[in-house]
């Protein structure tokens, strides 16, 4: 379907007017993602086989299926790594975070281990923890979400 | 299977689909480690499970067999097939698979060693009774003139680290020589991480022709025949095809049994290619490398032979013989794979990564298309620019030629720059339908 300039702006113009902050419309040969206010417009996390082809926005529905973490002010820190995620220094310890913990950008947040090799995970926000999401010693994949923290 | 139930598949594009493919034929699961950049990608849709490894850039990804083995380990899986490329001819990963009780599929560490070192490869030959090049390793400048004076000119400097094409420079006179040795030797260091350079003779009308082997862990080996693999661009193979065209029988079994030889004398397991250089001129052939692992061209083989060449690396993987005399080999028509590049052959052949608006491979009865593309796929620009193969197979070598142009013909591609042309205009060349040709052809047909 070709898309004019005209059109673009008339889309632009209805989610403007709208309540929606985000829209993504995925139809065959047709895909389109607009997001509202200033905030970047992140992937979705493109998990592969988890990510079933999405329906076409409810139109006008205000209510959004699943919250959108980022969107309640809450940041993720993914991994920067593949590899097994440890969240003590070693086995017996106190975790590094817990959910609440506070955190600084250079805090040390979990150790993600590749063939003996124990990277030391830094924050790289400020905030405070609210949610661990991989169990430990699980492996996890690169840019696989670890922490949401919220922002302070 | 007895030992493999979960295989993890190291690769990317056409490759590890293959894998996934002969993997599920065997009721096997498979979990494909792919970059971000091919996270969606077919091999990754089709597996199983599939763990993005790393970024986009191979060095932090599919290069890397710290992250490979640690996602084989911690996904549960008991082998890890590494395909072509990449990892595929690393001890390293070999090894450390081994230590994290992994079953690696290829040869031992030590035989993947000896292949990597090509100029004891090339010793490891001549001990076992097949001809080399004259040649020698060269460690200073007045070694290397005294040895060339010996082979005589043009003569090749080539990287003991290199292979696949990699790390050589021809040299036409001593001027030559003393200008590429230091550049030969420095590059050779940075790429390969191994300085020492050799010399060999070099030989202008030449046809590449390579035989694949099977060997199982009981000692038994065979040939699988051989594939001439003369069309050629910067040492890059091109188009090749099963048998190899108007060889005569004493050197195809001269070349198949040396192949054979060779295999045995080196402890060699699982499958592999072993190359040998026929110089046109003379009718003489010399060894040349031994690759250890699945070769892109695998499939004229498989049409030629009716095996399963990747289901064969697993089941030997897996500690099976062969259950395969050498009579039992049969061989049958002819076969010819062509290697459909995004690349912009007007331009310097420079890769064309970008999506593909539009993709449509002919659906023809002799025709196979290995890929991992479809139309809305994207060719990203870290990678080779392999988009497919396309392996005809006919009862003669003509029909085979035709079925290949109709495919090319009918094939249509839309997004990126493709050799589509060239591989017709290759295909439908007097000189490649004589099958007269030689490595330097291409080259020069193309200007």
């Amino acid at each position: 379907m070709p898309l004019t300039d005209e059109d673009v702006r008339e889309i632009l113009r209805i989610i403007d007017e709208s309540d929606l902050s985000e829209l993504r419309i995925d139809t065959d040969g047709f895909s389109l993602h607009v997001v509202k206010g200033d905030r970047p417009a992140t992937e979705s996390p493109s998990a592969g086989k988890r990510s079933a082809p999405s329906e076409p926005a409810p139109q006008g529905e205000a209510e959004q299926p699943s919250p959108d973490p980022e969107a309640s002010g809450l940041t993720t820190i993914e991994a920067p790594m593949l590899g097994t995620f440890y969240r003590a220094q070693e086995p017996g310890k106190p975790p590094f975070v817990e959910v609440g913990s506070r955190v600084e950008p250079d805090t040390i947040v979990c150790i993600i281990e590749v063939m003996k090799m124990m990277n030391s995970v830094p924050a790289g926000v400020s905030g405070t923890v609210a949610e661990v999401l991989p169990d430990n010693a699980e492996l996890v994949e690169y840019g696989q979400p670890l922490f949401r923290v919220k922002s302070s | 299977m007895k030992r493999i139930k979960r295989v993890f598949v190291a690769n990317r594009g056409e490759i590890a689909l293959r894998i996934v493919t002969a993997c599920q034929k065997l009721g096997l699961e498979t979990v494909v480690g792919a970059s971000e950049a091919d996270r969606d990608g077919l091999a990754a849709r089709r597996a199983d499970r599939a763990v993005t490894i790393g970024p986009a850039p191979a060095s932090q990804s599919y290069l890397r067999d710290d992250l490979v083995v640690q996602a084989a380990v911690g996904t549960g899986c008991d082998a890890i097939h590494p395909g072509y490329g990449f990892l595929s001819e690393s001890p390293k990963l070999a090894s450390r698979a081994r230590e994290q009780g992994l079953i690696f599929v290829g040869p031992p560490p030590t035989v993947i060693e000896l292949s990597g070192d090509k100029l004891h490869a090339r010793e490891e030959a001549a001990r076992a009774g097949v001809p080399v090049l004259p040649g020698r390793e060269v460690a200073s400048e007045s070694e290397a003139k005294k040895t060339a004076r010996e082979i005589g000119y043009p003569l090749l400097v080539k990287a003991a680290g290199g292979g696949g094409g990699r790390g050589i420079k021809l040299a036409r006179d001593p001027d030559e020589l003393e200008h590429l040795l230091g550049l030969a030797r420095s590059e050779a260091g940075a790429a390969f991480g191994d300085d020492r350079v050799y010399l060999e003779r070099f030989i202008p009308a030449a046809r590449h022709v390579e035989v694949q082997i099977a060997a199982d862990e009981q000692g038994a080996v065979v040939h699988l025949g051989e594939r001439d693999c003369s069309v050629q661009r910067r040492y890059q193979k091109v188009i090749e095809e099963a048998p190899a065209p108007s060889l005569d029988p004493a050197t195809r079994n001269a070349l198949t049994a040396q192949a054979v030889a060779f295999a045995r004398a080196i402890g060699y397991q699982n499958l592999g290619t072993v190359e040998f250089v026929l110089d046109v001129d003379t009718g003489e052939h010399y060894f040349l490398e031994i690759n250890c692992r699945i070769q892109v061209e695998h499939p004229v083989t498989e049409a030629v032979t009716g095996l399963d060449l990747v289901a064969m690396q697993l089941h030997i993987a897996d500690g099976e013989p062969l259950g395969l005399a050498q009579h039992d080999v049969r061989f049958d028509g002819h076969a010819i794979e062509c290697r459909l590049n995004a690349e912009d052959v007007a331009h310097g052949f420079m890769p064309s990564p970008g999506t593909l608006s539009f993709f449509s491979v002919p659906d023809l009865r002799q025709l196979r298309v290995d890929t991992a593309l479809c139309a809305g796929a994207t060719i990203p620009p870290y990678y080779d620019s392999l988009m497919a193969k396309l392996i005809a197979h006919a009862e003669g070598r003509d029909a085979a030629i035709d079925v290949a142009l109709e495919a090319l013909e009918d094939l249509d591609v839309e997004g990126v720059e493709t050799n589509r042309m060239l591989l017709i205009s290759v295909l439908g060349h007097d000189d490649f339908r004589r099958g007269a040709v030689t490595t330097d052809w291409l080259e020069r047909a193309i200007v």
